[in-house]
């Protein structure tokens, strides 16, 4: 064992890197771009003196919240214009993905329809439901209308998706039964697939309900209806209170959402 | 030396694992602790050095009671306690050398620590540990890519490193096969005789209790119920820690400890094919 | 004439659960149909809208590329800051909203209640907040993606700190280790894979977030997006489109290779 003559060893712990100068080069690389970063903010104590008389003025104006009767009305006529808009582009989003979703299964998709499939897929969720918005109230016009288009058209690479995922993971052997008893290729889907994915698409119609929810609340700031336009306009005018009113109503009514979204899903499963 | 009185302990459900247990150990001898599940020989071993915290007794260790001690001072002394444990318990993602290292954590800064900037003499030993645990140039794999057998080796490395005054060891082998086991057995109990430092182990395979221990010492619902040599362990002894049979001491018959030093001379064959292999 | 058995999927009552509930939701369709009140000429017309778009849009103006190159690198700028900011603020407000590592039950509370808090407000919502409070600008944008991001940082670290091995931390303690050297050694190993697969994820998120905030002024890509669609340039509109597109997949890219790196 320990013999004086032997040399000591060293050990340096081995980096995920090829070697330590390679490690600490990009450290170095990290913290000079964090440093660009952060200069690029142009951060001064002016401004973060500023902006926390700011926030103390925001804090002080939320109190009390805006209830005045017109306000109110603002109030609620922007919001049950967000959760139509989540309804209508929730269901409409659903009827056009579920083909899709048929199509971008793998295990029972022809391969050209199987590519075409996972392509609407990638399109719709290249972008954020935002940059669609913009654009869509180009096309068609400020109001409701592009916001329920771009809710819509988001759900489609969300819900296809997951669903495709879904069917791809089904019990083959039920569809194979059923083919086995001469059904035909619609019959084969009907009784042997449908049953088997049926409480998913519940399931994942009230979760993206969920999400639309959240998404028709702010579509509105890009002009595409909803409670978002009505928070826009509260902060072009300066209107502090009524605009914190609207944050606080949005997220009531986000949490609401989620917890009956939760609980429906519970319930299903 | 070590020297339990009369430890306790009562779970917050009211379970009573220990009722009273006293076992003093010396020298450099190796004491087995054995006993049906749930006996309370794991619980006995975490109160030693408090990773369970004792309802009632003391513990001395070379003189110092730990059961009375502050969370500084009990740092200090796990300095000198090494534990090994069942499921190995190493750091799955750091490497074997640091495993092995982080045994002398109770001997540097935070910032050593942090650093892995250990004494080049701590470094030096771990390289002699691991070459003696038969782990040499495994220094810089990941704990998770070693086989249990080797994990093990890592944990018994990692606990001489400390230089402790005593090895706690709680089930080594339950998780090994029984070939690995006996390697294992055979590099614990060869290592603690080197470095003469006392072990205290609970196993519940008694053949190697049998095979590995000078003293055995029995536990049944958190009560001892025997003490004696490898040789006292006879069929009504464990008939007695296995199944609670109450029977006063009988002397032990030749044929059964006859019976027992066959076990053993077979578990040297095995050891010796190991060794070869 | 022979009695044959009829036979039905459903009992009376589960037909007439399934009645209801589809009525229920024709109901509310219609509802919220009529609620939108929708001028369908837009309808009608948008497909002609959407081909008159795309035909101004193209060709891309790609002499107006070299201009967007600094606001895009300020979105990354916005992301990885966003995101520093999130992990750096995730890791304390993780433990407190562990089970295993909170101190007590309000700090628990406490833990779960920012979590929820940051997760429920949209980012373009606190960019708005941000750009009343600090002026429009960057700043801006790094506060609202890094608030947003805390929420989701926090709760997937707490995850990964519920499910550690006590075991592995019990050992490290064994030997004489403080709390602070049983952190470093024993509980940083367990939890490293999953900050570091959470920040590149978010980071991957935080992209794609950050070239929508300048619509209200907070800095990035959006700015430009923004002034070229309101000043009718759609030529650059799809110049910025595609370079969104890009970027997109860059970063979706680089975050999948940095969490395979990681394991």
């Amino acid at each position: 064992m320990a013999t004086e003559q032997t040399e000591r060893r060293e050990w340096t712990r081995p980096t995920a890197f090829y070697n330590h100068y390679v490690k600490w080069t990009v450290y170095l690389v990290i913290t000079v771009f964090l440093l660009w970063s952060a200069w690029n903010m142009r951060i001064s104590l002016d401004r973060m003196l500023q902006g926390w008389d700011a926030a103390v003025e925001l804090l002080v104006g939320m109190f009390p919240p805006e209830f005045t009767p017109f306000k109110t009305d603002l109030l609620i006529e922007g919001m049950v214009e967000s959760l139509a808009m989540s309804v209508i582009a929730t269901i409409v989003g659903v009827i056009i993905s579920i083909p899709i979703a048929f199509m971008a299964a793998e295990n029972i998709a022809p391969r050209p329809i199987y590519w075409l499939g996972r392509g609407i897929i990638t399109v719709s969720r290249a972008f954020h439901e935002l940059i669609v918005a913009i654009i869509l109230v180009k096309a068609v016009g400020i109001g409701p209308l592009a916001g329920v288009l771009a809710l819509s058209y988001k759900t489609i690479g969300f819900f296809a998706k997951l669903l495709a995922e879904e069917i791809e993971d089904i019990d083959t052997g039920q569809m194979e039964a059923t083919e086995a008893t001469g059904a035909n290729s619609i019959q084969t889907l009907l009784f042997g697939v449908v049953p088997q994915v049926m409480p998913r698409i519940v399931g994942l119609t009230i979760y993206r309900w969920d999400i639309n929810i959240r998404h028709s609340t702010i579509v509105g700031i890009v002009g595409a209806g909803g409670i978002g336009a009505t928070l826009l306009n509260a902060f072009d005018q300066y209107d502090y209170d009524f605009f914190m009113t609207i944050i606080l109503a949005i997220i009531a009514v986000v949490m609401i959402g989620e917890l009956v979204s939760t609980y429906v899903r519970g319930r299903i499963q | 030396m070590l020297s339990v009185t009369d430890l306790q302990k009562t779970y917050p459900s009211g379970d009573e694992a220990l009722k009273g247990v006293s076992i003093d150990v010396t020298g450099s001898e190796t004491v087995a602790m054995i006993g049906p599940s749930g006996a309370g020989k794991s619980t006995f071993i975490r109160c030693v050095n408090r990773l369970t915290e004792p309802s009632g007794g003391s513990v001395e260790l070379d003189g110092v009671e730990v059961t009375a001690l502050s969370s500084d001072d009990l740092r200090e002394a796990r300095r000198d306690m090494g534990m090994i444990f069942q499921e190995y318990n190493l750091v799955e993602r750091l490497t074997v050398m640091e495993n092995v290292l982080s045994g002398r954590l109770g001997y540097v800064s935070t910032w050593q620590a942090f650093r892995r900037n250990f004494p080049p003499e701590d470094v030096e030993r771990a390289y002699e540990v691991l070459d003696r645990v038969g782990l040499a140039d495994h220094e810089n794999n990941r704990a998770d890519e070693l086989s249990g057998g080797q994990r093990q080796r890592v944990g018994i490395a990692r606990a001489i490193l400390q230089r402790p005054k005593i090895l706690l060891v709680d089930e080594p082998t339950s998780s090994l096969d029984p070939e690995t086991s006996k390697a294992v057995m055979d590099l614990l109990t060869e290592i603690a005789a080197e470095d003469d430092i006392p072990v205290l182990i609970n196993i519940h395979e008694v053949d190697l209790a049998q095979e590995y221990a000078e003293r055995i010492v029995g536990l049944r619902d958190g009560e001892l119920v025997f003490e004696g040599t490898p040789d006292d362990l006879d069929e009504t002894a464990k008939g007695q820690i296995y199944r609670g049979e109450e029977i006063p001491d009988v002397t032990t018959g030749a044929q059964q400890s006859a019976t027992t030093d066959g076990d053993a001379t077979e578990g040297a064959t095995e050891e010796g094919e190991i060794r070869r292999g | 004439m022979t009695d044959y058995r009829t036979w039905e999927r459903r009992t009376p009552r589960q037909r007439l659960v399934r009645f209801t509930l589809g009525l229920l939701t024709i109901v509310v369709a219609v509802v919220a149909w009529t609620l939108l009140d929708v001028n369908y000429s837009y309808l009608t017309s948008s497909p002609e809208e959407f081909m008159d778009l795309f035909n101004r849009m193209y060709p891309p103006n790609m002499t107006y590329s070299g201009e967007i190159l600094s606001p895009l690198i300020e979105t990354v700028h916005i992301a990885v800051l966003g995101t520093a900011l999130a992990i750096v603020l995730s890791v304390p407000v993780a433990l407190l909203g562990a089970a295993n590592t909170t101190p007590n039950r309000a700090s628990f509370l406490l833990g779960k209640f920012i979590i929820s808090a940051s997760r429920s407000v949209n980012v373009i919502i606190w960019a708005l907040v941000f750009v009343i409070i600090f002026g429009s600008g960057a700043l801006a944008g790094v506060l609202a993606i890094g608030l947003r991001s805390i929420g989701f940082c926090s709760k997937l670290i707490a995850e990964a700190i519920e499910e550690i091995d006590p075991g592995q931390v019990e050992a490290v303690k064994a030997t004489g280790a403080n709390s602070l050297e049983s952190a470093i050694y024993a509980i940083m190993p367990q939890i490293k894979p999953a900050i570091v697969g959470v920040s590149t994820y978010r980071w991957d998120i935080n992209v794609r977030s950050s070239t929508i905030i300048g619509f209200v002024g907070a800095g990035g890509i959006g700015v430009e997006l923004n002034t070229a669609i309101n000043t009718f340039q759609w030529q650059n509109v799809l110049t910025i489109l595609i370079a969104i597109l890009a970027l997109v997949v860059f970063s979706e890219v680089v975050s999948a290779y940095l969490r395979r790196k990681v394991r």
